[in-house]
């Protein structure tokens, strides 16, 4: 057992637990932070994907050992709050398309969906359907399509 | 208290015309109506069809609606002081969308909004019974009009109750929004909800609104739980918060099926760090620790002796020898002698209904009571079983049903329900069970294996005779389903002593073309198998073996696909939906080389669905490299219309038609288990090849063709056969003969390492910040 302090969703967290264990983990079982899924275990399902200072990252496979006093993570959460509306503009626009069917992978989806427009935003060019093609995280309800649209939505009001 | 509603007995079954219906306001300290779950069930009318088949006279949804006759009981709708609404849905929400739609039935007719009425998911009520079951795309189609009723019935005795108080007559109240209005002035459903309650439950008769009235009912409306799926909010199984019930993994066999004999390491397994108990059920040796991660590792370190069970040393090849032995023979009718015959014979190989949240449960298992918490479809049988397991009576087991997150027919079991209590009671502690994703596909349920031959004759631009003879490894049944069939087979008109499966099959399977002498048969063989629905029973591939079939016959007698379709169909409907997808898809159209249109129908759940796909085949295409993916041909454009009679909420309809077309590209073209040497070799999500983004088609249509049906049809499961069916059709026109085999890459060279079998579970890497983005 040993102690580990990051940021969590803006917040300076402590948690004592064995070094080895998984962020998803320590979220989910000891802090009690359930957005992020379990899907897989194995960084393929991609339904716990959450950021790590501002990149997506799949806490399912990072040890909380891996982590620094000032590493930010944000889950789902707390991504409204890295903005100043009420929502997040990709949550918005997730509402906007009525995404969700069983809303399981949907935290995963949208964690993911703004770091990919972050990311293509600052190689200065905008989404394009390679990039929505390249999207790893699962849906087994099948909402992909308007996954698709719910991104290219919220791409263009970030 | 206002005056007592009348009580005076009517036909509670009133044609649609009087939409008059009876229900009961209910004794208690706010106003509660309530209405019988099997009002509305009409026995099925025969349609008188050309040729009927049993599938057409009754299917399977008038089947489980008529189930619950002598099981009926109420279903309640409350007023609060706070003037919300509330109501226990006896159904699994799993994310078909039917809590919203639910909840727009009961703002419709009671006259409040959306965001002021709470539908939760009802606990087991074994009273309920049959009713309590939600399968087979029933859900809508049975609970329409009870639920109307009695919201019908609530805002009713509100309005008798706002009269009293107002001094004005019924007929002057306006209700809107959950304020009744009158010449006097006006009060909220709130202020009312005491006032219009009754100390005596009484039976009281009540007026639904008619279709032209509906205002909410057929209106575009976002999920109700939208807000909290975004943030993180909405919990699942795995998200409650239950004391003291720790993170519990199991342990399993290297064979499907096999058993634990003994745990040889307990004592090192018990040092580890986190671990608190472990135990041994059948299923394997499960372990409880402070995190899953800690689970994992301690799963990893145990040293178990396994049986393996009755299925060590099988591989698909002797299972589908079996299958094979078991085909029952076609019977062609005496046709003339220049009568020409298309012969085809298809393998469609297991596959896992595994949905992304994998089998969950909590269990806290006392002395003398239980208590579980987990995603139930047929949560009575779940609640039944566990009682027996435990050796309680069933009032003492207590099951709460969790909002899903998938099911595609694996929660109409409690597999992990049961195992979860077993195990809650071996350890005398709550426990929060979880399985793993290896466990998934590898001892999980499985779509079983199937072949379908089906031999077609025709003469003069006339198909004289269909036949059809599916075999499949047994499909259970375990979860209800059987148990209505039971009570009820005798009672319907379709021939002789049907087993369950067949009973089931020939409810729901029907050839929709006039094609003369037509059969369909089915058989199943061999139950060492978990397996299960998947999403639909037999037709997603019934169906693609028909429409396969049919396009070769098409292409025998020199007619345009579509063409000869229309020339075929019974249903008007059926041709409209074909008609629509071939105009929306420009069927026909000029395209590259290597790019294909395929085209299918499909007729079920009171409701018809057409399909048209084109599949880019192209070198391109096919060969484009994604990391630890299968790409191959890809559906660039999906047009799809459906008639599901009343449309609640079309835009959940469109959601349940997208997600079936997703599953359709997954069954034709990526999607199977191989059975190797007693196991499964599937064990993630880059080794089961689900529909990804890379599979999706970029352009995609649902159209939702016009209805003036009085009543809804099923929705869940609609949209995957003709999907399926279109696919296949264009992949045989891309390559020039028909496949015979789905998925088309089941053969090809494994697209995977497969992961070990002991242990039973993998470890998570550690590099994930190797990958950020």
């Amino acid at each position: 057992m040993s102690s580990h302090t990051f940021v969590l969703n803006g917040e300076k967290v402590t948690v004592d637990v064995e070094p080895g264990v998984r962020i998803l983990w320590v979220l989910r079982d000891v802090l009690g932070v359930t957005g992020p899924k379990y899907g897989c275990g194995i960084n393929v399902c991609k339904a716990c994907t959450s950021h790590i200072n501002g990149k997506a990252f799949n806490p399912c496979s990072v040890p909380v050992s891996e982590l620094s006093a000032d590493d930010e993570i944000t889950t789902i959460e707390g991504l409204a709050d890295t903005v100043d509306t009420d929502l997040h503009p990709m949550q918005d626009a997730w509402i906007e398309h009525d995404v969700a069917q069983c809303g399981y992978c949907q935290p995963g989806q949208i964690m993911a969906a703004v770091a990919l427009v972050n990311k293509v935003k600052a190689e200065g060019r905008a989404i394009a359907e390679s990039d929505l093609d390249g999207i790893r995280n699962l849906c087994r309800c099948g909402t992909y399509p308007r996954i698709r649209q719910a991104i290219r939505t919220g791409e263009q009001r970030m | 208290m206002t005056d007592m509603p009348p009580t005076e007995h009517l036909d509670s079954r009133s044609g649609p015309s009087r939409r008059s219906f009876m229900g009961y306001v209910i004794a208690g300290a706010t106003l509660a109506t309530g209405a019988e779950m099997t009002l509305g069930s009409e026995p099925a009318e025969a349609v008188i069809p050309t040729v009927p088949g049993p599938a057409e006279i009754l299917d399977l949804n008038d089947l489980l609606t008529l189930a619950a006759a002598p099981t009926a009981n109420l279903i309640t709708v409350k007023i609060g002081t706070d003037g919300r609404a509330s109501f226990a849905l006896p159904r699994a929400e799993v994310g078909q969308g039917i809590i919203t739609s639910s909840t727009m039935m009961i703002a419709e007719e009671l006259d409040l909004p959306l965001d002021k009425i709470d539908v939760t998911l009802a606990k087991a009520r074994p009273e309920l019974m049959f009713n309590q079951l939600t399968g087979g795309s029933n859900t809508t189609i049975s609970t329409y009009t009870p639920i109307r009723v009695a919201a019908a019935l609530a805002k009713q005795q509100l309005l008798r109750a706002a009269a009293v108080v107002l001094g004005d007559t019924v007929d002057a109240l306006v209700a809107k929004s959950g304020v009744i209005t009158g010449p006097s002035g006006q009060i909220s459903y709130g202020d009312l909800a005491v006032r219009a309650s009754v100390t005596d439950t009484v039976r009281a008769q009540v007026t639904l609104k008619t279709r032209a009235q509906h205002t909410v009912i057929g209106t575009p409306q976002g999920r109700t739980d939208a807000r909290d799926a975004v943030t993180g909010k909405k919990k699942f199984a795995m998200d409650l918060d239950v004391a003291d019930a720790l993170p519990t993994m199991v342990a399993r066999p290297p064979t499907h099926n096999g058993t634990p004999v003994r745990l040889k390491n307990e004592a090192a397994v018990l040092d580890l760090p986190g671990v608190t108990d472990v135990a041994q059920v059948p299923t394997g040796i499960a372990v409880r620790a402070k995190t899953f991660g800690q689970c994992i590792d301690a799963i990893r370190e145990m040293d178990i002796e396994w049986e393996g069970g009755k299925l060590a040393g099988e591989s698909d090849a002797s299972i589908l020898a079996k299958v094979k032995k078991a085909q029952l023979p076609m019977v062609v009718p005496k046709v003339p002698v220049l009568t020409q015959r298309v012969d085809a014979e298809f393998t469609f190989r297991f596959r896992s209904n595994s949905s992304l949240e994998p089998n969950c449960a909590i269990a806290d298992v006392r002395a003398g009571s239980a208590e579980i918490w987990a995603s139930l479809k047929s949560p009575v049988v779940a609640q039944e079983e566990i009682a027996g397991e435990l050796g309680l009576p069933v009032s003492k087991v207590t099951v709460n049903v969790a909002q899903g997150g998938g099911s595609f027919g694996r929660k109409l079991f409690h597999d992990a329900a049961l195992e979860a209590a077993r195990i809650s009671k071996a350890m005398g502690k709550p426990v929060r069970l979880m399985w793993h994703r290896v466990d998934e596909p590898r001892q999980g349920r499985l779509h079983p294996l199937a072949t379908s031959r089906v031999r077609a004759t025709h003469l003069l631009g006339e198909v004289l005779s269909f036949e059809q003879r599916h075999t499949s490894v047994q499909t259970d049944f375990g979860h209800g389903l059987g148990d209505i069939i039971t009570n009820h087979a005798a009672k319907l008109p379709v021939a002789g002593n049907l087993s369950f499966a067949q009973t089931i099959f020939t409810l729901t399977q029907e050839v929709p073309y006039n094609f003369g002498a037509v059969t369909q048969l089915l058989s199943e063989t061999d139950d060492r198998f978990n397996t299960g629905s998947m999403r639909n029973i037999y037709s997603p591939d019934v169906r693609t073996a028909n429409e396969l079939v049919v396009d070769e016959l098409a292409r025998k007698m020199r007619k345009d696909p579509v063409a000869f379709r229309r020339k075929f169909l019974r249903s008007s409907a059926a041709k409209a939906a074909l008609d629509k997808v071939a105009e929306l898809g420009e069927w026909g159209r000029r395209l590259p080389d290597g790019v294909v249109q395929g085209v299918a129908i499909h007729k079920e759940y009171k409701g018809v669905t057409a399909c048209l796909v084109e599949l880019d085949t192209r070198p391109q295409t096919v060969e484009r490299d994604v990391r630890n993916a299968v790409t191959g041909p890809r559906v660039t454009k999906a047009f799809f219309a459906v008639d599901a009679g009343l449309v609640i909420n079309p835009t959940g309809l469109e959601a349940q038609m997208l997600g079936g077309v997703m599953d359709g590209i997954a069954l034709a073209l990526t999607s199977s288990c191989h059975f190797e040497d007693g196991h499964f070799l599937e064990a993630s999500w880059d080794n089961y090849f689900y529909t990804r983004q890379w599979n999706v088609p970029p352009e995609i249509t649902v159209e939702i063709m016009p209805s003036d049906a009085g009543q809804p049809g099923g929705a869940g499961e609609a949209g995957v056969a003709a999907s399926f069916a279109a696919i296949a059709c264009a992949y045989a026109r891309a390559t020039g003969k028909m496949p015979t085999e789905f998925p088309i890459n089941h053969a090809d060279e494994l697209a995977f390492e497969p992961k070990p079998f002991t242990p039973s579970v993998v470890q998570s890497p550690t590099d994930g910040l190797d990958h950020t983005y």
